[in-house]
């Protein structure tokens, strides 16, 4: 009996791990969708090239932690080129130009590294080198730990930024009414524009974060990204909070269906999650329904 | 009729191309895909580009049809034409399902549900090795024969399908002219609007899902059998990308156009061979492009560009009939009856508790001060919003629970504030939607609708303008067109929201006549109006809100001149010393 209670912790120990890592970059989807409206389905590519930029560091001999930084620094220039390049030039076009704009984005980024690095998946050290710590039977890997610590460290700065913060109103004040915003004087532009740069350092810490877990392959993106999405979903489209509960809930469902029923049908369970919501309560957990005024 | 037998002798021509030349394993691949894509990206045609609906799940339905042929087959060695029949069947039933499970999520959640849907039925392919031989795939798929004439060969087997893809796209092209269509490309234009004046809207999307599967499962069958084999590769996520990217880049809204789109970024890859590795990354990069540089795709530039060649039809005006929008008056009982209706949204009683009757052959103003919930009963007698509490007795008949379409359907019509109409159509299709609204007693048949639309547009002014898109008519008229695709319905109630905003006065008095001359024929008009002196001039009777309530109910004279009307609008004058 004890053995069951131990194993199910276990295994909702590491589900919880995995959901911060869709919590991260749910995070990234709704401040793109709270300042823009678009879904950025190029959001897991993020992830991707944050693990990647990590590997490229480490290979050219640069120290771990400096790897870190300077692959984040690297996942902001991207940010902002992708929002010149991908969502700028389409700026006032309805909502479908820009979502297929960000799927060619995305086809175009994996492949552009599939050049580069080739189709091999590449390993990553954990960022501690520790194994882990064992609390009453459950084993905590540190790579898990340190996941859900800095999901909370970024979650509890973003409050900060938006909540508390002159430039945080001026961020939600654009994503509000961004003809508003323009005329007190806010810089809409450079908002969306520092959104977007935001938004990749935020996938970009997933993508360093998950790699030692799951190894640094093209693929990894796009899966993370549609669970992540399922996650803004799930929580209540747009809201932050939605997100991180929503993501922290697929990991779990996704961890325990794994484990009970099928490992091979694993990504199943978060779609079926998803379908489930979407039927029944399609404003998801915290969102309102809003219908369209006349 | 001379011009359609040329068109298909041209066709036939062209399908009997292959059999000029000696087809190499290679080019029977670029044909052979390019042919069954087509059919494939036609089912895009229909539910992306005329109803405007996100689908990236495309190549299930084609994985579908295909799927079905190969397992039905190889192994229980049933006939190739049951198959495919059993793979478009079982592509109908997965859209239709998924369309009516989905439909009416819009957008995002749409796109991200049939991604989803895409992802599963990927996982199923290559996890359940038992039944669909998972990432192996499934070799031996044998051609069909016809008449006991066997398709083995490779040209007679192509001539087939390139015959089936005319058809395909014939229909494809002749369906923005059928009434269902017609509702399709409203709904992409603006849904709403499309709603309020009949048309199903959910059931009209989940028509073009099925349409959709059905043309993907047909594609998908035809190539299992055109390449002998398959694999779960040909029916990943990747493979809707391509149908998205190929159906954008012909032009989403014409069946030619995907065809053109098919074939350039089949052919495409050949061309890009010295790109080698990375292809994909330029096509993905192809695929921003055109969303920037091509937003209406290469059909679409052609036809803007060749437009300025092509001759109107001309209308005759003299042949026009005038419109019939009598209503026999001959129940003296209330048309309309509100019964304390509120609609609360969270804690805002937007409108709380009005009662009042609407007489038959009658102009009802509702008036009041901004947010004092005008619009908001509006939307509520017409169903886009649900109310909170109340009844609604329309003719006799309990609507409370009524979707607007089929309130449309009972007689009541609409116009808006801020225009809706259905921006890309021309001045007479947008008529012609209003026309088709069900229960309409007008003659089966598009010529018949037309005729209507054409009646109802020279009523208001404005038959000479029928094949103009209406978007580039000015605001007076595009109000007139509303009114129009309104009365193009015969309703017998009509509610008008705002109908004189932005008019000058000279529009103005034209309005006032128009208001005369519909309730002269009988029908009721439900107005909001902040124009005092125009409600003064048509009312029979006016309603006051304000702050959800009802403040006053009567004559015009009476209701202008009660002291919480002036209070309402003017302020409290008590206060004030002279």
């Amino acid at each position: 009996m004890n053995d069951f209670i131990v194993m199910n912790l276990q295994v909702l120990f590491s589900g919880l791990a995995l959901g911060s890592i869709y919590a991260l970059v749910a995070l990234g989807f709704v401040l793109i969708i709270r300042a823009t409206n678009v879904v950025n389905f190029a959001q897991g590519d993020f992830a991707m090239l944050g693990g990647f930029s990590m590997v490229a560091f480490l290979t050219a001999g640069v120290p771990y932690w400096l790897a870190i930084l300077l692959a984040l620094v690297a996942m902001g220039i991207f940010g902002l080129i992708f929002n010149l390049g991908v969502y700028y030039p389409l700026r006032h076009r309805s909502f479908l130009p820009v979502i297929i704009s960000t799927l060619g984005a995305s086809i175009f980024m994996q492949n552009a590294v599939l050049y580069f690095f080739g189709p091999q998946p590449r390993p990553m050290d954990k960022v501690f080198s520790v194994p882990g710590i064992e609390i009453g039977g459950v084993f905590m890997d540190t790579q898990y730990l340190t996941i859900l610590g800095a999901t909370g460290l970024l979650v509890a700065f973003q409050y900060f930024l938006f909540e508390r913060t002159l430039f945080g109103k001026k961020l939600q004040a654009t994503s509000q009414d961004k003809d508003m915003a323009r005329l007190v004087g806010i810089p809409v532009a450079a908002m969306i524009a520092f959104t977007f740069i935001y938004s990749a350092i935020l996938g970009g810490v997933a993508g360093i974060l998950v790699s030692p877990v799951l190894f640094v392959s093209i693929g990894m993106g796009s899966i993370i990204a549609l669970k992540a999405f399922s996650a803004t979903i799930i929580g209540g489209f747009g809201d932050v909070t939605g997100s991180i509960v929503g993501g922290l809930l697929l990991g779990v469902v996704e961890g325990f269906g794994a484990h009970y029923i099928s490992v091979p049908y694993k990504d199943a369970f978060a779609f079926l999650l998803l379908f489930i919501f979407l039927l029944l309560r399609p404003q998801g957990i915290f969102g309102e329904k809003i219908s369209e005024k006349a | 009729m001379k011009k359609i037998l040329l068109v298909l002798a041209l066709g036939i021509l062209v399908a009997l191309l292959p059999y000029t030349m000696k087809i190499s394993p290679y080019v029977l691949n670029i044909f052979m895909q390019a042919i069954t894509y087509s059919i494939a990206v036609l089912g895009m045609t229909v539910v992306l580009g005329y109803t405007g609906q996100i689908n990236l799940a495309q190549a299930t339905f084609f994985g579908l049809g295909a799927y079905a042929v190969a397992l039905g087959t190889v192994g229980p060695g049933l006939n190739f034409w049951i198959t495919l029949i059993m793979g478009i069947g079982v592509a109908i039933i997965s859209g239709f399902v998924l369309g009516l499970t989905t439909l009416r999520l819009k957008g995002h959640y749409l796109a991200m549900i049939t991604i989803s849907f895409q992802q599963i039925f990927d996982l199923i392919l290559v996890n359940w090795i038992d039944f669909t031989r998972g990432p192996d795939g499934i070799a031996g798929i044998e051609r069909p024969s016809i008449f006991g004439y066997a398709l083995s060969d490779d040209r007679a087997y192509l001539f087939l399908c390139a015959l089936i893809l005319y058809a395909c796209i014939y229909f494809v092209w002749q369906l923005p002219q059928t009434s269902t269509g017609r509702a399709m490309r409203a709904v992409r234009e603006n849904e709403l609007a499309a709603e309020v004046t009949g048309v199903n809207s959910l059931q009209i999307k989940v028509i073009a899902f099925t349409i959709s599967a059905g043309l993907a499962g047909l594609g998908g069958a035809l190539y299992a059998a055109g390449f002998a084999y398959i694999s779960p590769d040909n029916f990943n996520f990747s493979r809707s990308i391509e149908f998205l990217t190929m159906v954008l880049l012909g032009g989403a809204q014409s069946a030619f156009g995907s065809a053109l789109g098919t074939s350039l970024l089949i052919l495409l890859p050949e061309w890009l061979r010295f790109l080698k590795e990375v292809y994909l990354a330029a096509y993905g990069l192809a695929v921003i492009l055109i969303m920037v540089f091509l937003p209406t795709g290469i059909w679409g530039i052609i036809s803007s560009r060749t437009a300025k060649y092509r001759k109107p039809v001309p209308i005759d005006l003299d042949s026009i009939q005038t419109l019939d929008i009598s209503v026999p008056i001959t129940d003296p009982a209330p048309i309309l009856q509100l019964q304390n209706v509120q609609k609360h949204f969270g804690g805002v009683k937007a409108v709380d508790g009005i009662t009042l009757n609407v007489a038959r052959g009658t102009v009802h103003a509702l008036i009041g001060p901004n947010g004092s919930g005008k619009t908001t009963t509006l939307n509520v007698l017409n169903g886009i919003y649900k109310t909170t509490a109340g009844q609604i007795v329309f003719d006799g008949k309990d609507i409370t629970e009524l979707a607007p379409h089929e309130r449309a359907g009972l007689g009541v019509g609409r116009t808006f504030q801020n225009i809706r109409l259905f921006p890309s159509m021309s001045v007479v299709e947008n008529v012609m939607v209003g026309a088709q609204r069900p229960n309409n007693q007008i003659a089966p048949g598009q010529a018949a609708l037309r005729a209507r639309a054409l009646s109802a547009l020279k009523f208001v002014g404005l038959a000479e303008q029928a094949e103009v898109i209406v978007q580039n008519l000015p605001y007076g008229h595009q109000r007139l067109v509303e009114i129009a695709r309104a009365l193009a319905g015969h309703p017998t109630f009509l509610l008008l929201d705002e109908p004189a905003a932005g008019l000058n006065q000279t529009e103005k008095q034209e309005l006032v006549a128009l208001l005369k001359r519909l309730r002269g024929h009988g029908l009721t008009i439900f107005l909001i109006e902040h124009d005092i002196g125009l409600i003064e001039q048509v009312s029979d009777k006016i309603t006051v809100l304000n702050f959800g309530k009802q403040i006053a109910d009567g004559n015009p004279s009476d209701v202008l001149n009660h002291p919480d009307v002036i209070t309402a609008y003017l302020g409290d004058a008590s206060h004030v010393t002279a």
